[in-house]
């Protein structure tokens, strides 16, 4: 899978950092981001909860 | 008229809990109304109430639905609400997109998990400072004076800068917005708050310190990002949001974890479970009930329409226990397959402190309960007072022994 989060629709509520803290985590801004090298969810389990959890739906899941 | 009208008149919302934990039994002929119904507001106005887990989380998302409290069909749950709300709509809570997007994109920096388990040890200093002085003074203890308030008082304190001395006259105005003696009497507080932090960001402009309103002053108010009155009210929003909620998780938490002495033994014999306990109890207990909005289109859900202009109520409590999504709603259960629950709302609005609010629940319950392992109420349940239906719910008071 190919993991992406769109930084301008994210409000920063931290839902994915809070689910999933092994792929996700949020910038100096406060906005999510992927943690570099884990774009393909580096196996978690979590990883479609976190694109369920987000109140904006800023995380898209690619299936590869 | 819709059909349902013409049978039988509508439920009135928003109505009084019966036990504090449980949605007030009135609201029983809407449960079986998801996901969406019609209720009667207390100036006879009839407004949308949404009830379905799905339809909320999609009408939240939902731009055609407006925030914004300047709008005069904005619904109001009581007259009061109306009075106060009108020509000083709450920051961010009360803001549309894209000025709430601008405004809120300048405090979410100081809410990220990763600043927020850094003031973890400061919150449990405070915690275990107030849980100190509960042991010292007592038993018998009033703990939402003693300890849910001053405990989100104090970490608000803490992320804002407020200096540590000005805690006491900070948590006394906090206590008289919460449950003033009179509407006039909360007002005052109010306005009481907003000199104070008025003159907190003149001094802070001239001392700088250490908090969010250090960091607004000095980055995006300098950079004439925000207005010198956007910046007051932001402060009063991060007072009001932050701690009236926090304190009644607290308050209602330890009341319900009290009453359920089966869950709290799990939770004792098994710690880890804590973080799962916090999420069942903010859907359990869905403090923050009756979010409101209003449609500025037409918008056609689950083949009802509404219209431009109605008023739309979010029903937390049963939203948080629908059937659909939840098996045995009515039930506190730490092993809940499926934890999700829309206590902290959905779309742009959803909490900003809620990576906060579960380091402070879970900080405050854990500590009250492992300090104090033998507490229980002293009071019968029916003497114990709790909030109104038209406004957060939690305790007015939780006089405890131990």
């Amino acid at each position: 899978m190919r993991i992406q989060v769109d930084k301008d629709r994210c409000m920063g509520a931290g839902m994915c950092a809070l689910t999933v803290p092994g792929v996700f985590t949020q910038d100096d801004d406060g906005l999510s981001e992927v943690l570099p090298g884990r774009e393909d969810g580096a196996g978690e389990p979590l990883v479609h909860e976190a694109v369920r959890a987000c109140p904006v739906q800023a995380i898209t899941v690619e299936e590869t | 008229m819709t059909e349902e009208a013409a049978v039988q008149p509508l439920v009135p919302f928003p109505q009084d809990r019966t036990c504090p934990y449980h949605p007030p039994a009135g609201y029983d002929p809407l449960r079986a109304a998801r996901p969406l119904t019609r209720v009667r507001l207390y100036d006879d106005r009839a407004v949308w109430l949404v009830t379905g887990f799905s339809a909320a989380r999609d009408l939240l998302g939902d731009p055609r639905l407006s925030a914004n409290q300047d709008n005069e069909a904005f619904p109001s749950p009581t007259a009061g609400f109306k009075n106060r709300v009108r020509g000083r709509r709450l920051s961010l809570l009360g803001m549309d997109d894209p000025e709430h997007k601008a405004l809120r994109r300048t405090v979410i920096p100081t809410f990220t998990a990763k600043r927020i388990s850094a003031l973890r040890p400061r919150i449990q200093e405070i915690t275990d400072r107030l849980v100190e002085d509960i042991i010292a003074q007592g038993p018998p203890a009033e703990l939402v004076s003693a300890f849910a308030l001053p405990v989100s008082s104090q970490v608000m304190c803490l992320m804002l800068g407020v200096p540590y001395d000005d805690h006491e006259f900070f948590e006394e105005q906090s206590r008289r917005l919460l449950a003033g003696p009179t509407v006039e009497d909360t007002q005052r507080a109010g306005e009481q708050l907003d000199a104070y932090l008025g003159a907190l960001i003149e001094r802070k402009q001239r001392e700088p310190g250490d908090g969010l309103l250090d960091e607004l002053i000095h980055e995006p108010y300098a950079r004439g990002d925000i207005r010198r009155d956007e910046l007051t009210a932001l402060a009063a929003l991060l007072v009001v949001a932050g701690h009236e909620t926090t304190t009644n998780m607290i308050s209602l938490g330890a009341f319900t974890l009290i009453e359920h002495p089966e869950r709290l033994a799990e939770l004792r014999a098994d710690p880890d479970l804590m973080p799962a306990a916090v999420e069942e109890l903010l859907r359990f207990l869905s403090v923050a009930e009756g979010g409101m909005r209003v449609a500025t289109q037409d918008i056609e859900y689950a083949g009802r329409t509404i219209r431009a202009d109605d008023g739309v109520m979010m029903s937390t409590s049963l939203i948080n226990r629908d059937p659909a999504l939840h098996g045995t709603p009515d039930e506190l259960d730490w092993h809940r397959e499926d934890r999700h629950h829309l206590a902290f709302g959905f779309g742009i609005h959803q909490c900003l402190g809620q990576n906060l609010a579960r380091a402070e629940i879970e900080i405050a319950l854990r500590t009250l309960f492992d300090r104090l392992p033998g507490l229980k109420l002293a009071a019968p349940v029916s003497k114990i007072p709790f909030k109104p239906g038209t406004t957060l719910q939690g305790m007015i008071q939780l006089p405890v022994r131990w």
